[in-house]
């Protein structure tokens, strides 16, 4: 292998990596903060467990997503010097930003919100994980937006022999990076209710807590359920804004070859790259796709045909990330809707089958995420910045194949490792399940009073 | 190759961007190291320091509140250097490839740490991950060290790109900046820790920073003589001889580190501990200019402000970023500090099961 290929296995391990963590802390972020500020209003001890509780699995998730947040950073100049060299003055901005307004007020407000439950009043502990929560969605809004620019790059012109940023707003305002930004933060939210209501029905299965876990049930469903149906609309909206800027992707996404109008959608397809077509085409709606492209059942979709080989994406990859993630996420409404009528309904201790299958199902929305991140990137392929910059031009050149190998080899161990870790003390710490004895910072609390 | 200069148009008006630029990419690592600078020492002591598993969880919750935001320094000084100086960042970070994955690895390990030790309940996960503390602070201090020493005598880069590895990094010049960092991050920690614990734990942090101090003071004035023979750092020096006072107020501020605690202010200690190591870095920092990474084979190939810089347009919007929210990130920053001034003491983590 050279050092294109190694170096893009290398960054696709270690960001694929890192978003295994970031999603978890967007959604069970604002969750906390939720509880928090329930705890601090009505003085329910219930909810101060609560917040202990799932506080602690955030905290064993957000630790990893924090360590390897600071590889992406250093992973562009060390593995990818020329195109950081190439559009640096308009990328590095976004991450500098990210950094400075987003990074700071995240990492600050943690240790007050870990350490300060004895030092700082109520509101202003609250406050501190409304912060959090606030920051590690800002930092994702920078960090679409750097990489919304990477996919449909705007603002910029081609000078001094690389890429300028010549307006600021057309970055900040650019549709792909926000389309990106709401998708992305509804799917951590999906990925959050699905963790603490997996776990909840992990404890309700056993009749444990049983008070404590409907309630963490019950909030997650509903939070579960607006955003699912909010993924899913952004999605939709998401999608029809590739097919307008990254046509040869969406292309890839729906394995569509000959250029045509009023497209039919193809709920079974099986593609036949060598050969340009596809061998099965089956249970077809007329129009459909043309409608989910343009919003408009007449429209024109471009086929893969139209662009040349070096410039299209693989396209099994993409196209099978891309009905997989919209697959789960319509699997997603469905199980939160029937979470959402069953614990309001105070039935879901009665429903051991449901409660089953909302355990089994917690993985789902992370292999939704990643399979979203298979297509964004994959799809982008063969470019580093869409249509501007191909992938192997970008790589450093000072660095060579043994260097690499040795890199991609010792992140693969020490990930592996800490996955493992990871793994073993949110089993450890979710079956423990939550401590009754929160007597220490409520006595506090009174002696404040 | 990398292109040398971006066009003589953008150059004169930007002039004053990249001086500011510069100064602020000094000072973020300056700051960066200043306040990670006791969290690794903190981290290389606490094995040493300790004599039972309460004072090593007491050494790792003085930090605990805030190491995580003093290791955003090191983000944003990165961020900052690729706003910037898109070149450097560039080239810095793909020519010491393989230090600073060992830099990251390190990071890695030594957060993951701090959280994960106290989560175990086994004495030999303890232990593992007081091994990750120790090296996890060690390693990073020795290897930036190395790194800013190499990068003060130059890197051996031309037309053909960069002629060094991993190895030819270890020269005498640039081990000796990692001996004085490390020192430095000693000392710093040692008195952090004299500063944040109570009692017979506070008088071993102090007795131990006075040794660390009298293998701190031949070394620092050692890599300030060497300075002289291994880098041209001087020479801007030498040019405006006003800049010597900050080497100067380096060498006080290491002197009056041993009178303040051998009076046993150990916060005013502190606070001149801090100014030495901003000054050494300062040093370094002007000695440089207006190089950002000088070649040492070929001048014509140091990269610097002029020849590796963004473009004014961004230098601007980076700099309304920068001098917009740096105040506020500073303000919430020095209030939490202050919430947490107090000494750590062993009912702090015995009442707070969140603490490490």
């Amino acid at each position: 292998m050279d050092v294109v290929t190694l170096s893009r296995l290398q960054f696709a391990i270690t960001s694929m990596f890192h978003f295994i963590f970031v999603p978890l802390t967007l959604g069970l972020s604002l969750l906390l903060a939720c509880m928090e500020s329930t705890y601090v209003r009505t003085g329910d001890v219930v909810w101060l467990r609560m917040t202990k509780f799932w506080g602690k699995l955030f905290l064993i998730n957000f630790t990893l997503g924090v360590v390897t947040g600071i590889t992406l950073e250093f992973q562009f100049g060390m593995n990818w010097a020329e195109y950081s060299r190439y559009v640096g003055d308009i990328f590095g901005a976004p991450l500098a930003i990210e950094s400075t307004v987003a990074f700071f007020l995240e990492s600050s407000f943690i240790g007050l919100w870990v350490f300060g439950w004895n030092k700082v009043s109520r509101k202003v502990h609250a406050l501190s994980i409304w912060l959090v929560a606030l920051a590690t969605n800002l930092s994702g809004l920078w960090i679409l937006l750097a990489n919304g620019w990477m996919q449909h790059p705007v603002g910029y012109v081609i000078r001094n022999g690389r890429a300028e940023m010549v307006d600021f707003t057309a970055l900040l305002t650019n549709p792909y990076g926000l389309l990106k930004f709401f998708h992305t933060i509804f799917s951590g939210y999906v990925v959050a209710a699905f963790f603490v209501m997996g776990i909840s029905a992990w404890h309700l299965l056993r009749k444990a807590n049983q008070d404590f876990f409907r309630r963490s049930f019950r909030m997650a469903a509903t939070f579960g359920l607006i955003s699912a149906l909010l993924v899913f609309l952004v999605g939709d909206f998401h999608a029809a804004n590739v097919a307008g800027t990254q046509p040869a992707k969406f292309a890839a996404m729906e394995a569509v070859w000959e250029t045509q109008k009023s497209a039919p959608y193809h709920f079974m397809l099986i593609p036949d790259v060598e050969n340009e077509r596809n061998t099965v085409e089956a249970i077809s709606v007329p129009k459909l796709l043309s409608f989910l492209a343009f919003h408009n059942g007449n429209a024109e979709v471009r086929g893969l045909k139209e662009f040349p080989r070096a410039d299209r994406p693989p396209v099994l990859p993409v196209l099978a990330g891309f009905r997989g993630m919209a697959g789960l996420g319509i699997l997603f409404m469905l199980l939160t809707l029937i979470a959402v009528i069953l614990s309001r309904k105070e039935r879901i201790s009665e429903s051991p089958l449901f409660l089953r299958i909302m355990l089994y199902c917690l993985p789902l929305p992370y292999i939704a995420t990643q399979l979203g991140w298979v297509v964004a990137e994959v799809g982008r392929q063969p470019w580093i910045v869409y249509n501007m910059l191909r992938t192997a031009d970008g790589v450093s050149r000072s660095i060579s194949v043994p260097q690499v190998a040795a890199s991609l080899a010792g992140f693969t161990l020490l990930y592996s490792l800490l996955a493992l870790i990871d793994l073993y003390l949110l089993i450890k710490f979710a079956r423990k399940g939550p401590d009754n004895d929160v007597s220490s910072v409520v006595r506090t609390e009174r002696q404040e009073v | 190759m990398f292109h040398l200069s971006y066009g003589q148009s953008g150059r004169r008006c930007s002039v004053e961007y990249q001086v500011l630029w510069f100064i602020l990419w000094g000072l973020l690592w300056a700051v960066y190291f200043m306040l990670d600078g006791f969290d690794f020492g903190t981290g290389m002591l606490q094995h040493f320091l300790a004599r039972s598993n309460t004072e090593k969880r007491i050494i790792i919750n003085t930090i605990g509140p805030v190491w995580d935001g003093n290791e955003v320094w090191l983000i944003t000084a990165g961020g900052a250097t690729f706003a910037a100086f898109p070149t450097t960042y560039a080239l810095m970070f793909s020519y010491l490839y393989s230090a600073l994955l060992i830099i990251l690895f390190a990071l890695i390990i030594r957060g993951v740490a701090f959280e994960f030790r106290g989560k175990g309940g086994s004495v030999t996960w303890e232990q593992g991950w007081d091994a990750a503390i120790f090296f996890g602070s060690f390693i990073p201090s020795l290897l930036f060290g190395v790194a800013f020493g190499n990068i003060f005598q130059g890197l051996p880069m031309d037309g053909n790109g960069y002629h060094g590895t991993l190895l030819s990094l270890l020269n005498p010049y640039g081990i000796l900046t990692g001996a004085l960092f490390v020192l430095l991050f000693l000392q710093h920690g040692a008195l952090w820790l004299a500063l944040k614990t109570e009692g017979e734990l506070s008088l071993r942090a102090a007795r131990l920073s006075g040794r660390v101090w009298y293998a701190l003071l031949p070394v620092a004035v050692m890599f300030l003589i060497y300075t002289a023979f291994a880098t041209r750092l001087y020479t801007n020096f030498l040019d405006t001889p006003v800049w010597f006072v900050v080497p100067a107020v380096a060498v006080a501020s290491l002197l009056s580190v041993r009178i303040f605690s051998t009076a046993g202010s150990y916060g005013r200690a502190f606070f001149v501990s801090c100014s030495s190591i901003v000054m050494v870095i300062f040093t370094g920092i002007i000695g440089l200019y207006p190089n950002l990474i000088p070649s040492r084979i070929d001048p014509a190939y140091s990269l610097t402000i002029f020849n590796s810089s963004s473009s004014i347009y961004t230098l601007k919007i980076m700099t309304s970023v920068v001098l917009l929210f740096v105040p506020v990130v500073i303000g919430y920053q020095i209030w939490i500090y202050r919430i947490f001034r107090s000494r750590v003491t062993p009912r702090d983590i015995e009442d707070n099961r969140e603490a490490y």
